[in-house]
């Protein structure tokens, strides 16, 4: 059986604080928000009316799509999957196929939780006012789930895998492990990995109604993301997509291309909502399990990790995912890996949080810095009976690190977690 | 609107969904939609709903299946326009 090594080739995000790889390296480096007050939340009687959305001017959306493509275009999601997948390609420099046959050796996975949200909701207003004719040929193509990738393969002329996968919260990161899995076996040489999440209050709006977002904030939007704080009240909702190159080794050695990082192994599993498991709240003795497979798997040993992303929300779940991690890599207060959330800046974004994330986490890697958690200088002390509370940074961390360890866990009592490694040319 | 102003129209409306810029130039009574202009066929619909707005007509789906053509296409506007008279 094929064993091939899976390295990290291309970047691409869009993020509520940053929609190219240099603008949003910055932000998370400095610690800036990209959590706004959303006038139109607020309009129609939203707890929650601030959320992290990405900043994108027509200009920028033109240079990604035909002005047929722009004509309808009504889906939030699509947009910034294809700005993120195509960056993502560029940054690889890697070019579109031919215009007569595809490249059989490149595919995509991006995820996404729904597609098209917007485009789905005037199709409805517009059959239920007896005008089905009107819908023309541009809802389907929006509104399927895999609107995304099929959008990012016609442009890239993949002809691989081309496939969006959904695990709610956990889709990003399981994307990543779906590529890897399908390098990694000889299935494919280079596969797009990545995921998306519309933006807007037809997307926020079931959350919001759940009580799981944050009212607390809505006049101080900056300070409202809160995880591990003692004031987390509930998470910000975020929308974009972050899109990460994944390439067999061999592949990348060849057309001498910029390695980012190594993707070691992951795993992925689901609590079963048994236990304490439901299908809101995570079962621990999945999500240890999880992590535990994931460092296995990699082959490397649960000591080596040496920075944690995440999935904290700031929800009443922080302290129980440290608890989690803390059980699952054997670690003392002390000798626990730095951990950090990338929420307290951009939010939680739902579908396409995993992917951002590993953005974040691979430019952690290759660049030599740990980002800072925002919105935390109070520390829950649930968490720090735990964790010492040097172990979670206030500030930027300038230093060079091996080994870091990606996790998301979703509604459905999913999770994935992932282990990632600096690429050092050996 | 006699038969050249009918194409002339069509011609603005197609364009946006045609990158064959030569043969939309030279468009006239002979030229196929898909055969010359190489119009995705999914976006036929949408060409039918910009004529019902531009020419301010119904098209039943019968009429629809026949505008594959210019030619077909003119005949059909020019009888809908003329059918309220």
């Amino acid at each position: 059986m094929n064993s091939n090594r899976v390295v990290i080739t291309g970047l691409g995000i869009c993020a509520p604080n940053g929609t190219t790889i240099p603008e949003f390296t910055n932000a998370i480096k400095n610690g800036i928000s990209g959590i706004t007050h959303q006038p139109d939340l607020e309009a129609l009687g939203f707890s929650c009316q601030i959320a992290g959305k990405p900043q994108l001017s027509e200009e920028r959306i033109a240079q990604y799509f035909t002005p047929l493509e722009l004509r309808n275009l009504n889906s939030t999601g699509i947009i910034y999957g294809v700005v993120a997948g195509l960056d993502a390609w560029k940054d690889a420099g890697l070019e579109k196929s031919d215009d007569e046959e595809p490249d059989w050796d490149s595919g995509t996975i991006f995820g996404t939780g729904t597609s098209g949200i917007d485009k789905f909701r005037w199709a409805i207003n517009k059959i239920d006012d007896m005008e089905i004719r009107k819908l023309g040929s541009s809802v389907v193509i929006q509104t399927m789930a895999s609107g995304v990738s099929a959008f990012i393969s016609g442009k890239l002329g993949l002809g691989n895998q081309i496939s969006t996968n959904s695990s709610a919260c956990a889709t990003g990161a399981e994307s990543l492990l779906l590529a890897y899995e399908r390098i990694k076996s000889g299935q494919a040489k280079r596969m797009l990995a990545g995921s998306t999440s519309d933006s807007g209050p037809y997307i926020w709006g079931g959350f919001d109604a759940m009580k799981v977002c944050t009212f607390k904030h809505n006049n101080e939007p900056e300070k409202g993301s809160r995880p591990m704080s003692l004031m987390a009240s509930g998470f910000v909702p975020g929308s974009g997509a972050g899109a990460l190159v994944l390439e067999s080794l061999d592949s990348a050695l060849a057309r001498n291309a910029n390695i980012y990082a190594e993707v070691l192994g992951g795993h992925l599993n689901s609590g079963g909502q048994r236990g304490t498991g439901t299908m809101t709240a995570p079962n621990p003795m999945a999500v240890q399990r999880c992590i535990q497979k994931a460092v296995e798997n990699s082959g490397i040993q649960l000591h080596e990790i040496d920075v944690i992303n995440g999935h904290l929300t700031a929800t009443s779940k922080d302290a129980l995912e440290i608890e989690n991690w803390k059980i699952a890599l054997g670690s003392s207060a002390d000798n626990f890996p730095y951990i950090n959330s990338l929420k307290g800046m951009i939010g939680h974004c739902i579908s396409a949080a995993g992917s951002i994330e590993c953005v974040a986490s691979v430019l952690e890697l290759n660049q030599d810095f740990i980002f800072p958690n925002i919105n935390c200088e109070d520390v829950n002390p649930e968490i720090t009976t735990l964790i010492n509370k040097n172990r979670i940074p206030q500030t930027l961390i300038k230093k060079s690190f091996n080994i870091l360890a990606k996790a998301s866990f979703g509604f459905g009592d999913v999770n994935v977690c992932l282990i990632l490694k600096k690429y050092t040319h050996e | 609107m006699n038969k050249n102003e009918i194409i002339s129209a069509l011609k603005t409306i197609i364009q946006p969904y045609s990158e064959e810029t030569l043969a939309l130039e030279n468009i006239d009574e002979n030229t196929d939609f898909i055969a010359d202009l190489k119009i995705n066929s999914a976006n036929l619909v949408d060409i039918v709903l910009d004529i019902e707005e531009e020419f301010k007509i119904e098209i039943d789906n019968d009429s629809m299946a026949k505008m594959l053509t210019v030619k077909a296409t003119v005949e059909i506007i020019d009888s809908k326009l003329n059918a309220g008279k």
